[in-house]
């Protein structure tokens, strides 16, 4: 495959340089994205985490042409997207998050259109249509109609939609979000199979679990920024030794806990102290063995504080995540859970 | 160096824009065709409604005073033109609906994701589709005047009818489909259609001549489009096929079939030249 090839040449198949993008205007514009970079090299899965509402969706969008950029540039395989649009979208299969479906036909019926909007050929279509539906396991219901579909099924017959033309690319917003458990296992056996087969995968996800199940290379992103970039056993790594979470009591305040923060940094063994804010000021440290677990309960007792609770665990996506923002990933999903507008939402993605 | 290198789509030869565009355009219409074919409610309800316009109006009006209509014409034949302008109206009226639903659900994006050779191609099907389904009611409209004994142009009056019907339709089917693009949704669209469906009717030739209304009626009816496309019909059912024949004494003057086609001519290619930008702007 010549993705090698080019995608070496430019330093990565897809080129994401200083994007920005803001909704509304004025007092109520929302900044989507804030100067977001990202190079994803050829042959890899990659994994963008972040929470809701930090850009993904909206990186997805301009990457695919859907959404023009306010400043920065786009490149896949060397092309500007946003000069070339129409040769990008060849080299792009897009499953986007909400799957719009035409409920009056069949599934069939839905990729025959695609491929004919890909320019397919009638013989090669139909042989690709029966490859995908074998692939993903559709034989049973691709000739029923597509208003029938459960969610895994539509999130299958997308798949193969975004397949029809073999891209070199895959894009894919949060691809099992909402899926049972054996949609999602399917779905990720393919998105494994493909990345073998050579085929460039970028996908969006805020389940930690996924990406570190499946990616290669991640980025996470926060607040329209990539904020931290590299393989997760790297990025892990790079985070030392063992997490442990410390409370001293169920709820802290600041106050006790910077006075803890203060004790504990000073222990043998300690690497580092961050203060959970959004749990109840509990204490995440970094312990390079074992035994300063130990030690840090006989401290405590020395300085007549209690010990509510204290886990250990091997380094996480999380707690790069956590590294990075001061919270845990779930802590910024809730906290954004409630400032979402779904209408808003619905209107950005409306030509 | 990738970027100077243009034939990088693995693609021997670009196929040809034709061949591209009308495999798309195709794809595009027949789906239209097999939402059509599954949920005919929006056809049968196209024809019934003129349908209903057609036998009751006629039998309303059926003792009309004399020297209401030109040359003792009948009501019923009279009414005949305005149906079957009314029925092709209200059908290309609706054309914008399929492609606001597609805007909302989310699946133009599908199709504007994919490399669409000319993006026209989604405005064009629905032209292609909202056409045909318009002449096939405004042909059922036609085939059950006649049985009610109303008439059928003969030769070149039916090749006027349905120019005339087909130039009608195109100008309508640009006006809603900028519609569908510059409204918010569907709900304004609907309002819209409704709001202008009626008035339109009225304030035209189909339901009574321009001698019996009221100056500033008379006025509206003589710039409606509808009444352009009304007339040359019904010259055309009334046997004259002559472009340069009078069909309509108008306020401002004398028009004639030709001119009336002109009209419509006109108002077509304007409208799809004043929603062209809108369009450039929302499927790039």
């Amino acid at each position: 495959m010549g993705a090698m090839a080019d995608g070496a040449a430019s330093g990565g198949l897809i080129e994401l340089r200083d994007l920005c993008k803001s909704y509304g205007r004025g007092e109520k514009a929302v900044q989507a994205l804030d100067g977001l970079s990202l190079t994803v090299p050829a042959g890899t899965l990659y994994g963008l985490l972040g929470p809701n509402g930090s850009g993904k969706t909206t990186t997805l969008r301009i990457l695919c042409t859907l959404l023009a950029p306010d400043a920065g540039s786009v490149r896949v395989a060397g092309r500007d997207a946003i000069a070339h649009p129409r040769a990008v979208r060849r080299l792009l299969g897009y499953v986007a998050q909400d799957v719009a479906m035409d409920k009056i036909l069949t599934g069939r019926e839905l990729l025959q259109l695609q491929g004919d909007l890909h320019h397919l050929e009638r013989s090669d279509r139909n042989r690709r249509i029966a490859e995908l539906v074998e692939l993903l396991g559709m034989g049973e219901w691709i000739d029923r109609r597509c208003g029938g579909y459960s969610g895994g099924m539509r999130r299958r017959l997308d798949l193969a939609s975004a397949l029809l033309h073999r891209p070199r690319v895959l894009v894919l917003d949060e691809p099992t979000v909402g899926l049972d458990i054996e949609s999602r296992a399917a779905i990720w056996t393919v998105l494994r199979q493909l990345r073998n087969g050579g085929t460039t995968v970028l996908l969006s996800s805020h389940y930690l679990e996924e990406v570190d199940a499946l990616a290669d290379r991640l980025a996470i992103i926060e607040r329209g920024r990539v904020i931290a970039e590299g393989v997760p056993a790297v990025l892990k790594r790079a985070l030392g030794g063992d997490r442990v979470t410390l409370r001293v009591r169920e709820f802290s305040d600041a106050e006790e806990a910077a006075r803890v923060q203060e004790l504990l940094q000073a222990c043998d063994g300690v690497r580092q102290v961050v203060v959970n804010r959004s749990q109840g000021y509990s204490l995440n440290l970094v312990v390079e063995h074992d035994g300063v677990v130990e030690q840090l309960r006989r401290q405590l007792t020395a300085a007549e504080l209690p010990v509510f609770a204290i886990a250990q665990s091997r380094p996480s996506l999380d707690d790069v995540y956590l590294q990075a923002t001061g919270r845990t990933l779930m802590d910024a999903e809730l906290a954004v859970a409630g400032l979402r507008d779904p209408k808003a939402e619905r209107k950005q993605s409306m030509r | 160096m990738t970027s100077a290198n243009p034939s990088l789509d693995a693609r021997p030869a670009e196929p040809s824009a034709l061949a591209e565009i009308s495999q798309e355009t195709l794809a595009l219409t027949k789906r239209l065709f097999v939402q059509l074919q599954r949920r005919p409610s929006t056809l049968v309800a196209g024809v019934l409604q003129p349908l209903i316009w057609l036998v009751l109006f006629g039998a309303l009006f059926a003792k009309a005073p004399e020297g209401l209509l030109p040359e003792g014409m009948s009501y019923g034949r009279f009414l005949g033109a305005g149906v079957i302008v009314f029925t092709a109206f209200s059908g290309a009226l609706n054309a914008g609906l399929p492609v606001m639903f597609d805007r909302e659900f989310g699946f133009l994006n599908r199709l504007l994701v994919a490399p669409l050779r000319s993006r026209s191609s989604i405005v064009l099907a629905s032209v292609l589709f909202i056409t045909v389904m318009s002449l096939v009611q405004s042909l059922a409209i036609m085939v059950t005047a006649a049985l009610l004994g109303y008439g059928w142009p003969g030769g070149g009056g039916l090749v006027l009818v349905l120019v005339t019907l087909l130039l009608l339709v195109f100008a309508v089917t640009a006006l809603s489909l900028g519609l569908a693009f510059a409204l918010p949704g569907h709900i304004e669209l609907i309002a819209v259609i409704f709001v202008a469906n009626l008035p339109l009717l009225f304030a035209s030739t189909a339901l009574a001549p321009i001698s019996f209304m009221p100056t500033w009626l008379g006025w509206l009816a003589a710039l409606n489009p509808l009444t352009f496309a009304i007339e040359p019909i019904r010259a055309a059912y009334a046997g004259q096929f002559s472009l340069s024949a009078v069909v309509l004494e108008a306020p401002y003057g004398q028009l004639t079939a030709a001119s009336c086609l002109g009209v419509l001519a006109a108002l077509a290619v304007g409208l799809f030249l004043l929603i062209r930008p809108l369009l450039d702007r929302k499927l790039t």
